[in-house]
């Protein structure tokens, strides 16, 4: 039984299917994790697929700052996501709602909606530190 | 039928998966090397799959996971009863219900991406149905037997005569594995048109039975590829520069849409097989 949950530990570890969205912001943040994406940072070596649908995904990455009406949306496709799961804010506006946090319409960062797991600061942070931020959560997996 | 004799299909039912694997993992090395990356160990789908099997299981209505397990069932069947070394006819059809059950499965669910996905699902099952029946029917006229086991004992390079319909048999496998330019039903790489099509609404264990199936279908396709040359050596060969071939066209050919698979190869295919088949019967 120990062998087993010591594949599956390993599995999830090797095996993160990542989904990005974008709840607003400037986009800065979609950009960086697009180039995170490209094959220069080659991210399959870690077993990371972008996926772009919720069923299929371990791993998503949030960015922009949270309205009352995205937050349904956010909330919608959370459930999706079957657990175990792991969420990441990327950029300062999913971390507090960044410049936009004083705006009438913006609740906050993604962690007034979601359990955030990994923050990752910046305005917006280079693909490297998105990619850490991912690898940074994986310890999640190990309970 | 002798007893001991069952443990052929049993060690194919176990070794297909781990064979389906293997050229899956194989297969993502070579193609990110190619493009110039480092890529994923070659254990990956294991991990992906062993992963999928630990994730909760959500289904989207109590349909979904049967059709799944039925898909499953009938890919390992169709394995099992070719290493039995049955009659080629009946594998047909075993392959014809493995087909259905997957785009009824993806036909069950309101989402259009695993509609529309079934629905090329069915159109590719149209081309490449009749080349897959020729291809039996040019090796019983080889060989005058219709089933496996037969055909292997009786030896020979079967490809000899029928290089015309191993092509179409090759451009059979690129479509049942879903390699560009034929992946529009549900791409391995994700982010496309369909998303990934009839994979789409399918989520955790559900998704890692289906990807199980697929593994068995590969390794299916790749047994029958090896009755073109009945001697080990001879099939591992064949085999190996299949496979090889596979992962060259994957990777050449740009992604087109399913109008042009429908005009370009649903009529010259069968043709092409029926050509080789008029050829060995003059
Ligand atoms: S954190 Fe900065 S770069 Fe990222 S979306 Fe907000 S404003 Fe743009």
């Amino acid at each position: 039984m120990g062998m087993m949950k010591h594949l599956m530990v390993r599995s999830r570890r090797r095996s993160l299917w990542m989904m990005h969205f974008c709840l607003g912001g400037c986009n800065g943040c979609s950009i960086e994790i697009m180039a995170a994406l490209t094959p220069m940072y080659d991210l399959e070596r870690f077993g990371i697929l972008n996926t772009g649908n919720p069923k299929h995904t371990d791993v998503l990455l949030v960015g922009g700052s949270v309205n009352h009406r995205n937050r349904r949306t956010l909330k919608n496709l959370i459930d999706q996501i079957p657990a175990p799961r792991l969420i990441v804010a990327v950029g300062t506006c999913a971390l507090t709602g960044g410049i936009f946090n004083e705006a009438y319409n913006i609740i906050g960062g993604a962690n007034r909606v979601v359990d955030v797991d990994v923050y990752v600061p910046g305005c917006p942070p280079k693909p490297e530190a998105v990619i850490d931020g991912i690898l940074s959560g994986l310890d999640k997996f190990e309970q | 039928m002798n007893l001991a004799k069952l443990w052929v299909p049993a060690a194919a039912v176990i070794a297909a998966p781990v064979f389906g694997g293997l050229i899956a993992g194989i297969d993502r090395k070579i193609s990110a090397r190619l493009q110039g990356r480092y890529g994923p160990p070659i254990l990956q789908p294991f991990y992906d799959l062993y992963k999928l099997f630990g994730k909760d299981p959500l289904a989207v209505n109590r349909w979904q996971p049967f059709f799944a397990a039925m898909y499953l069932f009938g890919a390992a069947a169709s394995v099992a009863w070719l290493a039995l070394g049955g009659d080629l006819l009946v594998l047909f059809f075993l392959t014809t219900f493995t087909v259905g059950f997957l785009v009824l499965g993806a036909s069950c669910v309101p989402s259009p991406f695993s509609r529309a996905g079934a629905g090329r699902e069915l159109l590719q099952a149209l081309v490449y149905e009749p080349v897959l029946i020729l291809v039996f029917a040019a090796i019983f006229q080889q060989t005058g037997r219709w089933d496996a086991a037969g055909v292997w004992r009786q030896g020979g390079v079967l490809l000899a005569q029928t290089p015309l319909l191993y092509l179409c048999l090759f451009l059979v496998l690129v479509i049942k594995l879903r390699k560009s330019p034929f992946d529009f039903s549900a791409s391995p790489h994700a982010h496309q048109e369909l998303v990934r099509g009839v994979l789409t609404e399918y989520s955790g264990p559900f998704l890692a039975m289906v990807e199980l199936g697929h593994w068995y279908e590969t390794a299916l396709l790749l047994m029958i590829c090896a009755l073109f040359w009945s001697s080990v050596p001879g099939s591992a060969i064949l085999v190996a520069a299949t496979v090889a071939g596979l992962i060259f066209v994957d990777n050449l050919f740009p992604r087109l849409t399913w109008r042009w698979m429908m005009a370009r190869i649903w009529l010259p295919l069968p043709g092409l097989a029926l050509l080789n088949l008029i050829w060995l019967m003059v």
